[in-house]
């Protein structure tokens, strides 16, 4: 028989979570089917879908915090953690970079093949940025070094103010994670807000040639990693208040940590390839 | 390290029964089965889209489909197969065996490992439904290149949805595997002391992780392109089609190599068992898979020669994907080298092995050949390519995924396969295959397209020789079918390790092993 | 003379009765078809230099995987034979040779590099169109070629000639069947003849295997590619990139003829392409317009708005009973000449003649339970035309 002082590699029990997981995006995806499918009940079945998945993280995290109040998971699980969560943000990164690519070829290879094309489109200079030669609409880019040069401030202080929170924990300062988590929720929040500003006075749309395609692509999907992180952040702070995390178990608030400076680093690549050059 | 394992539920090893423990299990041997069943049934299920593919093409002429439905069943036996036969078959491979071959108690994530099952239904019932939408399914061919793609009906929307569902679960199986392989190994299995099957499935997880991402890209630019007004793939908006095919082809190359590396894990774990003596050259293999796999990054334009790239693209990538030979080759001689001299014995699991090592071994010089960017010119988007790719997808994943499940049903079930109706079904799958699609090679040099309904006089004969073959083939599956019934439900008791000269830790249990194994880790000499 | 229009229509709808009790027979008893199979297991005899050099470093690599597989495959097969177990073998228990790895790892990179080098030198060559005797522009489209003389002002589409009741296995199939074409590309032999490429929807390949020629037309790119003939004669392709229903439907036929033969020819187009000005440029009466509307409707609109006029929503919506058919002359000219862009609709005016539209437009505002009873004329067209 084993000893129950043995440690242990926790494995959890079955777990319903999983299947409501797979219901929610089905209904998710049903919905946003009809949705294009022009159906009035699109929206609302996606709506479904959306509050049945976010039952499905709140059971399954929470049973997962609970695991871990409980003291179930030890040196192996917490490495287990670890290797996951790189792995998954390395996933994002080739998410990003697959339209990093896209933006690389657009710009150096299909824009002058479509200047080169004369016969077809007769006049059109190439060059960057560009609506394409089919499209009549002259626009105005996204500048540079204005409210996307002050977000590049806000995202890399919040950064700072993340890892300070981080030393706060490693110290035992509970006041210093509290509120160095709450600056950089704060700072990415005013970061999003600032982001749907530049938006909304875009003089061009996602739907303006290549170029609103890619800049709206990426520094759509970036935003909502900011608002993911953001809530993660959020979640964090909540377990922090509810006493949580110790200086030599904290594996979450890492975590979300690392995500948040991906984030961070993705933003500062969209700056110099998106936004300025 | 560990002594023990517990669950939540105490001493007692209680889980629940009938269908919600299927639902709920977070067992790393019944997400095994799950995965192995679902696959079987979409294997059927494309395979059934493959037999009226091939009746209409028994004679020139529209006989019994339409133009659009034969684009709609191409393209859906192609995105069935590679989505939810040969892939999902893997998973459940390294499902049951990762966690025995190495020691561990289960996977690294049990109930992540559940949820990246269920998720396969989720995706196929959308990919199904759309069989059934107006419009029709998907028929722009499994590799959905736009413009084409942007013209289709709502069923291309539900693919797209149904692929990032599909991505979703192989991305989280994938990390599993790592951190499964990674940190789970029990004490004393040194990295070059795992199983080679570990090994493939390792470099295999690491390829998933990095390109299924990147297919999530270019399908959601494909949404984004259809209905939300985007130009990444028109040129009037200053896109590139051709766009689509880099990025596409990107996660393309990878994936077919995500498809057949776990089949030389499975081939080198039979072919040393069998010839009863090590595999040779285990450092030089480890090696070599791992080239495969970094040199498979930098080859995918040679999906795209007759695209228009420029000279020095065209070149750049002969050379790479000639390369790719080399580490191939390697395994192959290594192959051999177990071979030789050992002490041969021929049951049903061997017999599929050697048929691999042989037709793959031919699949990849139609590859090489098919990487020489002059000779590609003739043969791109003929029939030599869908020789080719079936040559190393069936001989090379699907059989070796067969040669697994007989070799490893009597550990799983406890109990012997029918050793008669195993080799006829071995026999006639091995002639019929190479009825099916050697014909095919002649085909596509004789120039006929891929893709096509009707084709031209010339090529009837061989036609007809193709079909005949794959009707044949088709109806033979049905006998692994019923080997593998016959196997759960009953036979000869297999033992503990049923084939003398099995070395890995899993065949160390009881056949079939203890729902929770290795709670105590084994020590590794 | 009017030039002959193709006379393919794709059939969405299943096949009637009896032609699917027709086919089971066909199917289930076979037929003569099998005489015409060649049962052909290389490359075509090529017919250019390039088709030539493909053809010899295609047998080069075959000869160097046969020596390997020779080299693989016995002593495999010995192995197999005399280490069984059943013959009493016991297995020895090496398992690593370095030297062996490294000389099965450089030998392959060695033949390789044999093969790669004639393979460079053909690629190189392939995109070498520099210095070419005339340009042929080439536009593919759903599903038919278009054509254009780049020097002399010449164009007209080509498509397939096959009749459907070929496709349907309803008369006997003829030796070139898919493979036939109303126009065939004319060209002279021993020029070099460079392709521009483009496609006006989605991606197409032209290609054809006796030149070694294949490339992908790009919507909204330019291609090009180049070829040189020196034997007279016919030759015959395909399209080689799945581009929908019709991809099967759209074969290519090239007329390589002498010099003497080619100018000619064009001369005769040009005279062709003159009297199609002058028939565009009359008036004609309804029963005229509904006569010539039906056959340009079989061979460009039947294939999505279907033989009957029922369409197949909601991607090829119906005419029977259109209301946009029902409305004004003009926006339903205007549809047919401009097309609508974000469907498969195509604009036809820059494929068809102010004659042709005008008469395909008349025949469909008065065919099947259409009456509207008014009629389009071909210099109608020409003023739409002029506002291009």
């Amino acid at each position: 028989m084993m000893s129950t002082n043995d440690p242990v590699y926790y494995l959890p029990p079955p777990s319903r979570w999983p299947i409501v997981g797979s219901v929610a995006l089905l209904t998710l995806a049903t919905g946003f089917i009809l949705y294009l499918a022009k159906s009035a009940a699109g929206p609302w079945i996606m709506l479904a879908g959306c509050l049945i998945l976010a039952r499905m993280l709140f059971g399954w995290f929470g049973n997962v915090v609970q695991e871990s109040n409980a003291g179930r998971f030890d040196g192996q699980v917490d490495r287990s953690f670890r290797w996951g969560m790189v792995w998954f943000i390395f996933s994002e990164v080739m998410f990003f970079a697959g339209f990093f690519g896209a933006l690389f070829y657009i710009r150096n290879i299909a824009v002058p093949g479509l200047a080169d094309a004369d016969l077809i489109w007769p006049g059109y200079p190439g060059g960057w940025p560009t609506a394409g030669p089919g499209l009549k609409e002259s626009f105005s880019p996204m500048p540079a070094w204005g409210i996307p040069a002050l977000n590049t401030v806000i995202l890399l202080s919040s950064g700072a103010t993340v890892t300070w929170a981080h030393w706060g924990l490693l110290a035992g300062r509970r006041w210093q994670i509290k509120l160095g988590l709450a600056l950089t929720i704060l700072l990415g929040a005013i970061f999003l807000v600032l982001q749907a500003y530049e938006y909304i006075h875009a003089e061009f749309t996602i739907r303006t040639g290549v170029y609103g395609a890619t800049f709206f692509m990426l520094t759509g999907f970036h935003g909502v990693h900011v608002t993911l992180g953001a809530l993660m952040l959020v979640v964090i702070l909540g377990r922090v208040f509810a006493g949580h995390f110790t200086p030599r178990q904290h594996f979450a608030f890492e975590a979300v940590s690392w995500y948040w400076h991906f984030v961070d680093v993705v933003w500062l690549m969209l700056f110099v390839f998106v936004y300025w050059l | 390290m560990h002594a023990a394992t517990l669950d939540d539920t105490g001493q007692h090893e209680e889980h629940p029964y009938g269908l919600m423990r299927w639902v709920t299990t977070t067992n790393h041997k019944d997400i095994g089965t799950l995965y192995l069943w679902f696959s079987f049934l979409m294997f059927l299920a494309a395979g059934s889209m493959a037999m009226l593919i091939r009746m209409e093409l028994f004679q020139p002429g529209l006989q019994l489909v339409q133009p659009a439905l034969f684009n709609q069943l191409t393209t859906m036996h192609g995105l069935l197969m590679i989505f939810g036969a040969i892939m999902p078959a893997f998973v459940g491979f390294a499902n049951w065996q990762v966690p025995l071959m190495i020691g561990a108690p289960d996977m690294a994530f049990p109930r992540l490992n559940n949820w990246s099952f269920w998720l396969l239904p989720a995706a196929a019932t959308l990919l199904i439904a759309s069989l059934f939408v107006p419009g029709g399914a998907v028929a722009g061919g499994w590799t959905l290149y736009p413009p084409l793609f942007i013209q289709g009906g709502i069923a291309y929307d539900m693919a797209i949805l149904a692929m990032h569902i599909l991505g979703l679960s192989s991305i989280m199986g994938a990390i599993n595997i790592i951190t499964t392989i990674l940190n789970m190994r029990a004490p004393g299995m040194t990295m070059m002391k795992m199983p080679m099957f570990v090994w493939t499935w390792l470099i295999t997880a690491y390829l998933l992780v990095a390109v299924m991402p990147v297919l999530a890209c270019a399908i959601t630019m494909l949404l984004t392109d259809r209905h939300f007004g985007t130009h990444f793939f028109d040129a009037a908006g200053g896109g590139d089609p051709v766009l689509f095919q880099h990025v596409f082809w990107f996660f393309g190359h990878p994936e077919v190599y995500i498809m057949i590396l776990p089949a030389f894990g499975i081939v080198s774990t039979i072919i040393p068992t069998f010839s009863r003596k090590p595999l040779f050259g285990y450092v030089s293999m480890v090696i070599a898979v791992a080239s495969i796999a970094i040199l498979s990054f930098i080859v995918w334009a040679h999906h795209m020669f007759s695209t228009g790239m420029p000279v020095g693209g065209q070149l750049f990538f002969m050379y790479s994907t000639m390369l790719i030979a080399v580490p191939t080759g390697v395994k192959v001689f290594n192959w051999l080298a177990t071979l030789w001299r050992g002490s041969i014995s021929f049951e049903t699991p061997m017999l599929f092995s050697l048929a691999v090592v042989c037709l793959f071994t031919l699949g990849g010089f139609s590859g090489l050949v098919l990487g020489l960017v002059p000779v590609d010119i003739q043969l791109q988007d003929t029939y030599y390519v869908v020789a080719h790719f079936h040559y190393v997808l069936f001989s090379g994943a699907a059989m070796s995924i067969m040669a697994g499940v007989y070799y490893w049903l009597p550990k799983w079930t406890g109990h012997m396969y029918d050793e008669t109706v195993a080799k006829w079904h071995f026999w006639l799958t091995t002639i019929a295959f190479n009825v099916t699609f050697f014909p095919m090679h002649f085909l596509g040099l004789a120039g006929m397209p891929r893709r096509i309904p009707d084709y031209a006089m010339q090529f009837e004969g061989f036609n007809r020789i193709a079909s005949t073959g794959a009707f044949v083939l088709g109806l033979s599956q049905l006998l692994f079918l019923y080997c593998v019934v016959k196997c759960i439900r009953g036979g000869a008791a297999a033992g503990d390790r049923p084939w003398d000269g099995a070395d890995s830790l899993e065949w160390t249990l009881s056949s079939p092993p203890p729902y929770h194994s290795f709670g105590v880790p084994p020590l590794v000499r | 003379m009017m030039p002959k229009e193709g006379t393919w229509e794709p059939d969405l709808q299943p096949p009637r009765v009896a032609q699917r009790a027709a086919a089971l027979a066909y199917l289930l008893f076979g037929h003569a078809g099998t005489s015409h199979a060649d049962y052909a297991i290389n490359l075509p005899p090529p017919a250019t230099g390039i088709a030539r050099q493909i053809y010899d470093l295609h047998t080069l690599i075959l000869w160097i995987c046969a020596a390997i597989l020779i080299v693989v495959f016995v002593p495999m097969v010995i192995a197999l034979v005399r280490h069984r177990r059943s013959a009493g073998h016991v297995a020895h228990r090496f398992h690593d040779n370095l030297r062996l790895e490294i000389l099965w790892t450089a030998v392959p990179v060695l033949i390789l590099v044999g093969m790669a080098y004639p393979a460079t030198k053909t690629v190189i060559e392939m995109k070498d169109w520099s210095a070419s005797d005339m340009t042929i522009k080439i536009v593919g489209r759903q599903w038919k070629w278009e054509y254009e003389y780049v020097d002399d002002d010449l164009r007209f589409i080509s498509t397939l000639s096959t009749p459907r009741s070929e496709i349907d296995n309803v008369s006997a199939k003829n030796p070139n069947y898919l493979l036939e074409v109303d126009r065939p590309l004319v060209i002279p032999t021993g020029a070099k003849i460079k392709l521009i490429l483009t496609a006006s929807d989605v991606i197409h390949a032209w290609w054809i295997p006796a030149f070694g020629v294949k490339q992908d037309a790009v919507p909204g790119f330019i291609r090009e590619t180049w070829f040189r003939v020196d034997e007279p004669g016919t030759y015959r392709g395909q399209c080689a990139e799945l581009c929908g229903v019709g991809h099967g439907f759209m074969p290519i036929v090239v007329e390589a003829v002498s010099p003497e033969r080619f100018e000619s020819w064009k001369t005769e187009q040009r005279s062709q392409m003159a009297a199609l000005k002058e028939a565009s440029a009359r008036e004609y009466t309804m029963a005229e317009l509904v006569g010539h509307g039906e056959k340009v409707y079989a061979a460009n609109c039947a294939v999505c708005h279907q033989a009957n006029g029922a369409g197949v929503p909601p991607a090829f919506p119906p005419l029977d009973g259109s209301k946009l058919v029902a409305g004004p002359a003009g926006d339903h000219l205007n549809r047919v000449f401009n097309g609508r862009s974000g469907t498969a609709m195509q604009a036809f005016g820059p494929q068809l003649s102010d004659f042709d539209i005008a008469a395909v437009v008349t025949f469909e505002r008065n065919s099947w339970s259409n009456r509207i009873g008014d009629v389009v004329q071909p210099a109608q067209v020409a003023a739409l035309r002029k506002q291009h």
